[in-house]
């Protein structure tokens, strides 16, 4: 892992959370159900994990959601900070059979990478978040399932439609300019 | 860009502390916070931490809004938490003090309310800690600080980077929002959800696909300069632990301790008073 932290990684996790913070103002509320909507920058996430990898998929999550939660809403729910690493380390793990950044985002990859990030998305929002929610904050259970189970349906939504668009987008322009590829 | 906390130049002892006291405080307080259901502790906390508040001279001005931001929240999750379970309080303390019926099985207990009044404390005892820890900490210094007692440098880079980017990023998704409004973009509520999200792709992508620019122009410059060669760097805005952060972690380490202490004394983290 290592060798794999270079200086893109770091800038990469610096700039890509302070999108993911700057994107917490931008949602689409979803419902009655409260601290729920449709959040573009669970999309932004995705796309970061997928491009860069599981540690700074994983670290713009943790870091943007705790720090976005803190500047605009002054309190940091901690079991909803932790799924999102998950989700970003989950989603980032195959970084590399999405192949974006060499413009090879095509129609298998797309699939792939939807099928990743539903996987991503229930194991972070229907099992770990409530499940925190539970066991640090012993809110009830019929409550946090209901909570994790539209937050799931809200990040795939946006994460399918947003994050594949910006991802083909991105492979499409990045693919002309990566037939130079960086020496470790 | 009101609505967000930001760092103010202030001259009080919990400025001059390391950003990285404030972290560990910060940290130790909501765990504490998150774990205790103890409503004695939690109350203390939130002495302390009003306490803690007002000496850091913060201004109303500078939280007010978040503040009635969070306020709003914390009802609409106290109200949920009674809509989907309006017995979880007798759950917890065992024993049902009806108080009014309403409907159905919807029935208010005294169990219930102090079991929502202890959610509601949690809550506001972190509040003025995050408050402080962001209105108090600058940034550059945090990041120094990160690296001086012991975490690598890259993690304290990129917190540092983030920290100084999401003004900029802020200020060109301001700028792209205008562009495109003004190109006839409807961004209200009045435009339905499909268009909305349409709409939103359309500022979103040029935000990513600058910011993605900017993450190569940045991570270029850095390794033009040799970012990352050595194993330590110096730093610029860095500040030494003095006796004022020793004395803040002791206390409250020790604090964190006796609160675990009296939360779980008698082998459950919730305080009863009704057995």
């Amino acid at each position: 892992m290592k060798s794999k932290f270079g200086i893109k990684e770091v800038v990469a996790i610096g700039i890509g959370t302070a999108l993911f913070v700057a994107l917490t103002e931008v949602q689409i509320p979803l419902g009655f159900i409260p601290n729920t909507a449709l959040q573009p920058r669970a999309a932004l996430m995705a796309f970061l994990a997928a491009v860069f990898g599981p540690v700074v998929g994983g670290i713009v999550g943790l870091l943007g959601h705790a720090l976005g939660d803190a500047l605009f809403y002054g309190s940091v729910w901690w079991s909803w900070v932790f799924p999102e690493m998950v989700a970003g380390v989950a989603i980032g793990l195959f970084a590399k059979k999405f192949a974006i950044k060499d413009g090879g985002f095509a129609v298998k990859e797309i699939i792939l990478f939807n099928i990743v990030q539903i996987i991503a998305n229930g194991l972070a929002w229907i099992l770990v978040a409530p499940v925190l929610d539970i066991v640090i904050y012993a809110e009830p259970a019929g409550k946090v399932f209901a909570q994790g189970a539209w937050a799931f349906l809200g990040n795939i939504i946006i994460v399918g439609i947003l994050g594949t668009l910006i991802a083909v987008g991105y492979s499409k322009i990045g693919g002309k300019t990566s037939s130079l590829s960086r020496e470790d | 860009m009101s609505r967000v906390l930001s760092y103010e130049e202030k001259d009080t002892w919990i400025h001059r502390l390391s950003g990285v006291t404030k972290l560990i405080f910060f940290l130790l307080w909501s765990i504490t916070s998150m774990i205790s259901y103890d409503t004695r502790v939690l109350l203390v906390m939130l002495v302390f931490s009003l306490i803690i508040f007002a000496m850091s001279k913060t201004r109303w001005k500078q939280v007010g809004t978040v503040f009635k931001f969070i306020m709003l929240f914390l009802c609409i999750n106290l109200i949920a938490i009674f809509f989907f379970s309006p017995g979880q309080g007798t759950k917890i303390y065992g024993t049902e003090t009806p108080l009014w019926h309403l409907f159905g099985h919807y029935t208010i207990t005294k169990e219930q309310l102090f079991y929502e009044f202890n959610v509601m404390l949690k809550y506001l005892t972190v509040i003025p800690a995050v408050f402080m820890f962001i209105v108090t900490t600058n940034p550059s210094e945090f990041a120094a600080s990160m690296n001086k007692v012991g975490i690598h440098y890259n993690i304290g880079y990129a917190m540092a980077i983030a920290l100084r980017y999401i003004p900029d990023v802020q200020d060109d998704f301001a700028k792209i929002k205008h562009a495109q409004e003004a190109r006839g973009i409807e961004m209200s509520r009045k435009a339905p959800f499909i268009n909305r999200i349409k709409s939103m792709a359309s500022i979103i992508f040029p935000l990513v696909f600058s910011s993605m620019d900017r993450i190569d122009v940045v991570s270029n410059a850095m390794e033009l300069r040799g970012f990352g060669k050595h194993k330590k760097r110096t730093w610029y805005s860095a500040r030494p632990f003095k006796r004022n952060d020793y004395l803040t972690l002791a206390v409250v380490v020790l604090f964190t301790i006796t609160a675990f202490v009296i939360t779980f004394w008698d082998g459950s983290r919730f305080y009863n008073p009704f057995i």
